[in-house]
């Protein structure tokens, strides 16, 4: 019971001094028949050594990407982090703090989601940024819902090939709206309707391939609906050029200083104009003076949220990702502008590697020749996707995401090496058919 | 430059400029972009070979990043850091947020590589030992609330709201019960409440709780047949037990029973559930579903506001309809649910399985507790806040009867008196360095101070809160109210403007 | 007779033929504190009596203004959102919606100067 500091006398002390005996006499108040008979029917406390044996156990079943060459990505990226992350975040005084209710003892806090904000619309070519969400394809369901507020509109346009799961989230949150739901269109000028609250395009779209939004912008002005870009690999824009002209860019930034952690925590963005600040969901830090005139900085705009407006709040968003925050924030403030494009330069280039060494396999083909990091391919007929995956796991290969049938998307971060191409490429040729 | 010459009085103003406001420990730090642009980054890459770009767009321009080096960096952070208060330095009796130790042990585990480098999407094959890890989870959780339907994607508090509710949305449509849209929620519940409720599509009908503190029976009575006889238009109620005035709700058995005669569901908000743990199960009170901060009860670091973890429990008659995936076990292998596999299902609410790494801090800490601890924890707990109650209770107006559960709720009444308010007595707080209780909330009394000592503060420390509130009471009492307007004057800054943050809006650094 | 009517949601409505300006008086104004934002309707919008047609924000709270008479917002007060200063009881500036009326008797019910001073006495 190492994390219990009360001794017996203390207990005992404080009870007298309640007018108690027993700590039942607390409990009063609840139904008999809530109480748990005993104990619960669960093993007792351990203590470090035997709790640390049984972790690392699980942790031995898995196969983890230091084991392995691996070429998986599908929204969730394999990078470096460097040192200085893992050990800033660990700092107690960012660690186990809570949301900054209390600006005087929470600068720390607030200053780096700040630094965060603006680290978010410089990247997205944005006005405003709020300080985070919980993952990319919440952050697109909640940029839909806010472009659904904006023009009092209740369909949503799926411009592009955009990331499935996102699309299944989305189809959640707009169950429940009255009218609402989401629609596939290609670029043309009836894909918007006049009921069409935005256009949702991802960049890279899902198979990896970069967009502009030129053509997309005129149409939606001439209806009047919004445009939302999607990002989920967002070093690419380290080299692509920014989605400036969007309405809203959300999407999800793990891949700066977040590691892949089975699926999350991760951390969404969400960035947009200035004019749209207060349909904003989450919460946003903003910069002020104390009284002494000094800068500081606060939690802002708080009159959309939860707290204050209840069920006529933007969002029940109540938290952001402040420690994922963070690790962005330390991970980009190394990388500076010089890095941060030099990344996404060796993630290409690692990509433009790959894409020659797999398309050199007989039957092979990509199915989109621009890319950042990320490409399709198609196998030759008669293979199976996931089994050709499956195959390739068991020889220490993680391959890629079967994206159908006979579709593996594939991904080259910075990590890759020449080794590791040259061993995908044998690995397929032994187990292709 | 720094001019080597000797300092003349014409220079010596602009000089301390440049020494900024740094004095002993107290660091001013500036802005990233403020500093002065290294010609390298903080990061060693390899050289770019040249290779002919394949993106098919343009290449990007200049972005307007900073750059420094990585000892400007670690500096930077670290000396931001010194200004944040936290659980690791102090007493945070923050109520309603359940700021307890948070054990260094559930970090190291979690970065275990086998835990903290797989993918999501790897094959199942390759992440056995992470899905049992879920799987345990489901299982310590379903034990400890007797509720059997667990699903663990949920990223919040608040999400798990919204998937508890979408939850029973979905069981009532599966039933064609589309004449219930209306959601019971007392005044006293959390924000987080109606806005959930709004956002499934029900219209909120509050349950007023003033008098008492708690949803008396008459009460809800009036609220759930207020429209139809039977209380037929109702899809349920969303109570949080013990609720945000740290009471627990006395008449939740008669409440559960005529609510459930009505056909609606009883959704318990689990922010609270640190005062039951271990030693009262949710299902055993009429639960349907519930969701359980894991960053809460089960100890997982707020880190600043996030990120937080919010599984959620059903009864098994909800069991059908939670959001996908859930963890199954099918012989000694385990996996995720297919897509298609449960059509029941009210949908998917995150990308792929949730906060994973919250899930392995949780079961860490679940299983250093073990059953005989988490009920301590609960009772410790519980303890700790009668405690304070009891000691503060002829300084500080308590606004209900007691006994209280793992939180004491206290009002400004006799201070508003002599003209100080609760934020005055928070500021109070953080002058004698400590970080003040929950403010204005619940919004059913006036001046609201909710304080959640946890079961992780000895009576040493609780000791010390005690003394420094009746310190403030006595200087409060006797007149001497002044200073209390300036506090804090010893934090990193002084009181913020907030009307200004507000009204002039500068939410990022920009170059002037 | 003056045609300037109070409600004990303290708005002020000024009636001109079939239109009703509404505002918010000086004791809602002092109890809202500083405000930092003002949420306008769209023109054209119907609204019943005791809807919420605009939103007044301070700092840490939003309240709602809700009309005393039903009808179509024919006019807002855009010059308001630049300068919330000028949110105050004056008839002539400080008004926030104009309302074109369906019935005239719900204004003609609702308190004079004089009992709605009587009215605000008695909170204080």
């Amino acid at each position: 019971m190492r994390y219990l500091p009360q001794t017996k006398a203390a207990r005992k002390e404080m009870m007298d001094a309640i007018g108690i005996d027993h700590v039942d006499e607390l409990f009063v108040q609840v139904p008999k028949k809530a109480f748990v008979d005993g104990k619960c029917d669960l093993p007792d406390h351990k203590g470090e050594l035997e709790i640390e044996r049984i972790m690392t156990s699980y942790a031995n079943e898995n196969n983890h990407a230091q084991q392995n060459r691996f070429f998986l990505g599908a929204g969730v990226y394999y990078h470096h982090i460097p040192a200085s992350v893992d050990y800033i975040i660990q700092r107690s005084e960012f660690l186990t703090a809570y949301t900054p209710y209390q600006p005087e003892i929470a600068q720390g806090t607030l200053q780096y989601l700040f630094e965060f904000q603006t680290f978010i619309a410089q990247i997205t070519g944005q006005e405003v940024a709020n300080a985070s969400l919980y993952d990319g394809a919440t952050s697109m369901a909640e940029a839909a819902l806010m472009a659904m507020r904006i023009t009092k509109r209740s369909k949503v346009c799926l411009g592009n090939n955009i990331h499935p799961q996102y699309n299944e989230v989305l189809e959640t949150y707009l169950r429940n709206n009255e009218g609402a739901e989401s629609y596939e269109a290609n670029e043309s000028t009836d894909a918007v309707q006049d009921d069409t609250a935005c256009v949702i395009i991802q960049s890279p779209d899902f198979f990896g391939k970069p967009h502009v939004y030129d053509a997309w912008r005129k149409i939606c002005d001439e209806k009047g609906a919004l445009l939302v870009v999607v990002i989920n690999e967002i070093v690419s824009l380290g080299m692509l050029p920014p989605p400036a002209d969007a309405d809203i860019v959300c999407g999800e930034a793990q891949s700066i200083g977040v590691p892949m952690g089975f699926g999350g925590p991760h951390l969404g963005f969400f960035a947009c104009r200035q004019k749209y600040i207060r349909q904003m969901p989450g919460r946003v830090c903003g910069e002020t003076v104390d009284a002494d005139g000094n800068r500081g900085f606060v939690l802002t705009l708080s009159t959309r949220e939860q707290h204050i407006r209840r069920e006529k709040a933007t969002s029940n968003i109540c938290t952001n990702q402040g420690l994922c925050a963070l690790a962005f924030t330390v991970h980009m403030s190394l990388l500076g502008e010089d890095g941060f494009k030099q990344l996404a330069t060796l993630n290409h280039e690692a990509a433009c590697k790959l894409a020659d060494a797999v398309e050199s396999i007989k039957g092979v083909k990509l199915v989109n020749d621009t890319f950042f990091n990320e490409f399709a391919i198609e196998l030759p007929e008669g293979n199976n996707a996931n089994d050709v995956v499956q195959a390739l796991a068991d020889k220490n290969i993680i391959a890629g995401y079967p994206a159908n049938e006979n579709t593996i998307l594939l991904t080259a971060t910075e990590i890759v090496t020449d080794n590791g191409i040259n061993a995908l490429v044998e690995g397929f040729k032994e187990v292709l058919k | 430059m720094t001019n080597p010459a000797p300092l003349n009085d014409n220079e010596l103003e602009s000089v301390m400029e440049i020494n900024d406001r740094t004095r002993g420990l107290n660091y001013d730090e500036n802005l990233l972009w403020e500093k002065e642009h290294n010609d390298t980054a903080g990061v060693d890459l390899v050289p770019i070979a040249g290779t002919k770009s394949r993106t098919g767009v343009a290449q990007r321009g200049n972005i307007g990043l900073p750059q420094v080096s990585e000892p400007e960096v670690v500096r930077h952070f670290v000396r931001l850091s010194t200004k944040n208060y936290s659980i690791d330095s102090g007493f945070f009796p923050l109520g309603s947020c359940t700021m307890k130790h948070n054990p260094r042990l559930n970090e190291k585990v979690a970065r275990l590589p086998g835990l903290s480098m797989i993918h999501p999407l790897q094959p199942e094959s390759t992440v056995q030992g992470a899905i049992k890890i879920m799987y345990e989870l489901q299982n310590w959780l379903a034990e400890l609330t007797n509720l059997p339907g667990i699903c663990l994607t949920p990223a919040a508090g608040a999400h798990g709201e919204l998937a508890g509710v979408m939850t029973i949305r979905r069981a009532h449509d599966a039933k064609g019960h589309t004449q219930k849209t209306i959601m019971l929620v007392p005044d006293s519940a959390h924000g987080t409440n109606p806005a959930t409720a709004k956002m499934c599509g029900y219209d909120i009908r509050v349950i007023p709780t003033k008098e008492t503190g708690r949803v008396t029976v008459e009460a809800f009575k009036e609220a759930l047949y207020a429209t139809d006889p039977k209380g037929d238009d109702i899809a349920g109620m969303m109570v949080t037990n013990p609720n945000t005035c740290g009471l627990f709700e006395t008449d939740i058995a008669d409440v559960v029973d005529l609510l459930h005669e009505a056909g609606g569901y009883f959704y318990c908000d689990g922010a609270n559930f640190n005062a039951l743990v271990g030693k009262i199960r949710p299902g055993d009170f009429g639960v349907d579903v519930m969701h359980i901060n894991l960053h809460k009860t089960f100890s997982t670091p707020h880190g600043g506001g996030g990120p937080g973890s919010g599984p959620i429990c059903v009864a098994e008659t909800l069991r059908p309809y939670i959001p996908t995936p859930i963890v199954v076990k099918e012989g000694d292998k385990y996996r995720f649910e297919r897509d298609g596999e449960r059509e029941t299902s009210c949908g998917r609410l995150k990308g792929y399985q949730g906060q994973f790494g919250m899930h392995v801090r949780a079961l860490s800490y679940m299983l250093s507790h073990g059953a005989d601890g988490l009920k301590q924890v609960s009772e410790d707990a519980v303890l700790n806040a009668n405690y304070i109650s009891a000691m503060l209770k002829d300084d500080y107006h308590a606004p209900f009867e007691g006994p209280c559960m793992h939180e004491a709720l206290f009002t400004e009444k006799y201070q508003a008196e002599k003209g100080v308010t609760t934020l005055d007595v928070a500021k109070a707080l953080i002058e004698y360095g400590m970080h003040p209780m929950t403010v204005y909330f619940p919004l059913v009394v006036n001046g609201a101070m909710l304080v959640e000592p946890t079961e992780t503060e000895g009576k040493d420390e609780l000791d010390r809160f005690i003394n420094v509130m009746k310190k403030i009471a006595y200087d409060v009492r006797s007149g001497d109210t002044e200073k209390f307007h300036d506090y804090p004057q010893a934090a990193p800054v002084k009181r913020l403007d907030e009307l200004k943050a507000a009204r002039e809006p500068k939410l990022r650094w920009q170059s002037v | 007779m003056s045609n300037v009517k109070y409600t004990n949601d303290h708005e002020w409505i000024k009636v001109e033929g079939d239109t009703a300006a509404v505002g918010i008086t000086t004791y809602a104004r002092h109890a809202l504190g500083d405000l930092v934002f003002l949420e306008l309707p769209e023109t054209g919008r119907q609204i019943k009596k005791g809807d919420d047609f605009a939103v007044v924000e301070s700092v840490k709270a939003a309240s709602e203004i809700y009309t005393p008479v039903s009808g179509e917002i024919v006019e807002i007060n855009e010059a308001l959102q630049d300068d919330l200063e000028g949110l105050k009881e004056d008839i002539d500036t400080g008004w926030i919606v104009k309302i074109k009326m369906n019935n005239a008797e719900e204004a003609a019910s609702l308190m004079d100067k004089q009992a709605y001073d009587a009215f605000v006495a008695g909170l204080e």
